[in-house]
């Protein structure tokens, strides 16, 4: 009994002293994002050398929605397909676009024609050589230019008008217009032509290849021998298990049947101290509490801006994530480097009295009622929207909260606009205007109704400019009008807490939704 | 024979008002199955062609029509969310749920009917009356509290199991067996308390019959009583809930799969119907009232072996 008890006692320091030191890790990394947090990782993984070989299982929380690269939609299925494929380029952990499928690429000046070269000597899972024309087939395909078919596969690629093949290792991607963006949306499969059983088992060139998927239950892949990149994957096997929630995933990594899981919370992480490693590093999703411009009262920008002044991203982190989190003021977050701009965080500091002044101005002086619609299944979210109601209680605004399930939330709010508040995460891929272009007064997917002549016209100089300088002006300039025109409420991007077995090293946070399991490797 | 031919109507009137009802709440419920493939980023371009890819263009009583036409075929139609043959993905997750249901079952049989009768010879001494306390207390545990209880006892501390090391049985049948223990206890356990209950009370209603009293009158011993004469009667009523026990078992499946991580049709029942996959959900759902209905209808046959009086009344 007392040795128990002084376990106990050993085990409730240890989890202290860990606590502390996360988050002192945390409140440090604030500046600048995901670069210092990702340090822990780095220093932990530096001190052992890789070893080859051994198997290890993750846990995932969603099924794979295809095993078709080009058919996937779901973030969890690229998360896990990332290893099986690759596009002509793909990104690093430091969000920069390399060169994968293809060895090298030039956009022209005009930002009118992209060339790739096809790297010499790449094999795809079945052992034959990718050429030129499964790179074009797999491109047409995504643009949806194939016979019978009817729409793009992938969106961005409508853009492209021509395909040309210049030789047998060199493509030409003609765009309708100019843009320098659009190599962000190059990191779709490149697929071999002749095969068509890409949904039950899929063939592509990354560091792993696929063994079986049961639905609901596993995916499993093992090592590519013939991987074009000298020396990768270190593992030999990679099981990605969906488990049906967190607490079984909990269960699961108490007893080590699951080695990495990459979505825990915060008071879950402290469950597991002593027995995980928990690496803390951001989701790179904008967190916000959306407002619908067209909706009264949100039609005024008055009380856009007074709800901004009474929602505090501080306390929503220090109650619903232990502090964990980053704060952002804008439609966008750190990973995007020289583009964000991170000054808009400060534009509204906690202020009753000012909030309650605009109200007044708006002809709110007594508040009003309204409605947050929170999808169910995020109870970070929905946690959030509680913090967020007690708030907007300081100046009489009576928040109610309406729980939907994510089918009803797609259809009626996201799609029907028929809501007047919500709260939800936005991911992007890597390209600056994914996150802002949505804003533009004609955008099908401007769910916020947001409409601003200036915002129209600065995005729209922004993407058809080649220089990248320009480009850097603009995006910024988008952010500061989000928010002095309080599109929404912005809050945070949210901390990524992976719990990892101890044994493991080499595990890298990306600026997008990710799982490179080619880098982790065994330390001993 | 005739009897037959009239519950192969019935099910199939069940079957058909079912799947009906089954498949007009997808049509009120909100959310579109093909915007919950695509998601977020989805043109309308996309998912007119998706809609038209799965059928949806088509007017309500089109495609229940040729839903039911097809699945009279043999065909069960196409996943949306997983873009494979339903009977495809039913074939792999029908032996865990089905494995799951009979192995419950084979525990309820196994548990309350030796406790159920040694509860009822002993019903009046105070061990008898201790037990009736504690078999209330069981039936009143729902199966996915006791199925994290075991996890937590026989998983992470005795280590007797591993959870979430599921083993399929194409790998190893003992294997997969020995992980579907703890989950069927989960099921079992309450479920049992409920059957001990019923022949307890049946036993004792059927000790208090004049004939008990005429067996006892010709110096027969307790036992002999209760063995020969009284069991065979307590246990008619005890058959039908059996009966329902399992459709109650398969129901209490889908629960305890999310509980035990168990790749079955429950998991893929709920996720299904979150993904809007209507032809999945249609798919079970037919299969598990199906399943049910059958049951019921060898519960029936059952009933007549056991008491001969029931095979004159027409059912």
């Amino acid at each position: 009994m007392k040795q128990t008890r002084f376990y106990r006692m050993c085990k409730l320091l240890l989890m202290a002293g860990l606590l502390t030191i996360a988050l002192y890790g945390c409140a440090g990394g604030k500046s600048d994002g995901t670069q210092k947090e990702t340090t822990a990782a780095e220093d932990s993984t530096a001190l052992a050398e890789p070893k080859r070989g051994g198997s290890v299982v993750v846990g995932i929380q969603q099924d794979l929605d295809s095993l078709d690269p080009h058919m996937a939609d779901a973030a969890g299925t690229s998360e896990v397909l990332f290893n099986i494929f690759e596009g002509l380029v793909k990104p690093d952990k430091d969000g920069n676009l390399v060169p994968a499928v293809a060895s090298e690429y030039k956009i022209s000046e005009d930002g009118m024609t992209y060339t790739f070269t096809l790297r010499e000597g790449i094999t795809f899972h079945n052992g034959k050589p990718v050429t030129i024309d499964d790179v074009i087939y797999s491109i047409n395909r995504c643009a949806g230019r194939l016979e019978g078919q009817e729409a793009p596969l992938v969106s961005a690629y409508s853009a492209i008008s021509e395909v040309n093949r210049v030789d047998d290792r060199t493509v030409e991607l003609v765009l309708g217009s100019a843009d320098t963006e659009l190599i962000g949306y190059l990191t779709a499969a490149i697929i071999p032509a002749d095969y068509e059983k890409q949904a039950e088992a899929p063939i592509g060139t990354g560091p792993y290849k696929f063994v079986s998927y049961s639905p609901q239950h596993a995916f499993v892949m093992e090592a590519y021998d013939g991987y074009w990149q000298e020396g990768l994957p270190y593992l030999d096997k990679v099981e990605f298990r969906i488990v049906a929630n967190t607490d079984s995933a909990m269960l699961e990594l108490k007893v080590g049947s699951i080695d990495l899981y990459p979505y825990l919370t915060s008071d879950r992480a402290r469950e597991l101290s002593g027995q995980m490693e928990v690496l803390v590093g951001t989701s790179n999703l904008v967190q916000a509490l959306f407002l619908n411009n067209a909706e009264p009262p949100f039609d005024k920008v008055e009380v856009r801006q007074a709800l901004a002044y009474l929602v505090d991203p501080q306390e929503i982190m220090a109650m619903v994530a232990d502090g964990y989190g980053t704060e952002i003021g804008s439609n966008m977050f750190p990973a995007f480097g020289k583009y964000y701009l991170e000054s808009t965080k400060d534009i509204y500091e906690p202020n009753v009295e000012k909030a309650k002044e605009l109200l007044a101005q708006a002809g709110y002086p007594d508040g009003f009622e309204m409605t947050i619609t929170v999808p169910s299944n995020y109870q970070f979210h929905v946690d959030t929207a509680q913090v967020i109601a007690q708030e907007l209680r300081q100046a009489n605004i009576t928040a109610k909260i309406n729980l939907v399930e994510w089918g009803t939330w797609l259809e009626e709010t996201y799609r029907g606009r028929q809501y007047q508040s919500t709260i939800v995460g936005l991911d992007a891929d890597l390209a600056p205007k994914d996150l802002l272009d949505r804003y533009h007064s004609g955008a099908r997917n401007n769910f916020v109704n947001f409409s601003n002549e200036e915002y129209d016209k600065v995005l729209e100089e922004a993407i058809a400019s080649t220089d990248d300088a320009v480009k850097v002006e603009k995006y910024q300039r988008l952010q500061q009008i989000l928010a002095e025109q309080a599109a929404s409420v912005y809050i945070q991007d949210a901390a990524k807490l992976v719990a990892i077995n101890p044994k493991l090293g080499g595990f890298e946070f990306y600026p997008v939704y990710v799982l490179d399991m080619a880098e982790v490797y065994f330390k001993e | 024979m005739k009897k037959i031919g009239k519950k192969v109507i019935t099910l199939i009137i069940t079957l058909l008002l079912i799947s009906f009802t089954a498949f007009l709440a997808f049509q009120i419920i909100p959310g579109d199955p093909a915007a919950a493939v695509l998601g977020i980023d989805a043109t309308e371009q996309q998912l007119a062609a998706l809609r038209r890819e799965m059928g949806l263009d088509r007017p309500l009583a089109v495609r229940y029509i040729s839903w039911v036409w097809d699945f009279a075929h043999g065909d069960l139609g196409q996943s949306y969310h997983y873009r494979t043959a339903v009977s495809g993905l039913l074939a792999g997750k029908l032996p865990v749920t089905l494995a799951l249901t009979a192995l419950s079952f084979v525990f309820i049989l196994a548990i309350s009917i030796p406790l159920g009768i040694v509860m009822a010879r002993f019903a009046d001494t105070r061990l008898g009356k201790a037990m009736n306390v504690g078999n209330q207390t069981l039936m009143s545990i729902p199966s996915f509290f006791l199925g994290v209880l075991l996890i937590l006892v026989f998983g992470l501390i005795l280590k007797w199991f591993t959870p979430g090391e599921y083993i399929s049985y194409t790998e190893s049948v003992t294997g997969f067996l020995g992980y579907l223990i703890a989950p069927a206890m989960a099921i079992a356990i309450p479920k049992s308390a409920m059957v001990i209950k019923f022949l307890r009370s049946s036993v004792l209603e059927q000790r208090r019959s004049d004939y008990v009293r005429t067996a006892y009158s010709k110096g027969n011993t307790d036992n002999r009583v209760l063995f020969v004469h009284v069991l065979k009667n307590a246990c008619i009523p005890v058959i039908t809930i059996l009966g329902m026990m399992i459709a109650d078992t398969m129901a209490g499946s889908i629960v305890v799969e999310q509980v035990f991580n168990l790749p079955g049709l429950g998991r893929l029942l709920v996720s299904s119907i979150g993904n809007r996959d209507y032809p999945v959900v249609q798919a079970i759902i037919v299969y598990i009232a199906s399943a049910v209905v059958i049951v019921n209808f060898i519960v029936d046959i059952i009933y007549r072996i056991a008491d001969p009086r029931i095979r004159d009344v027409s059912l």
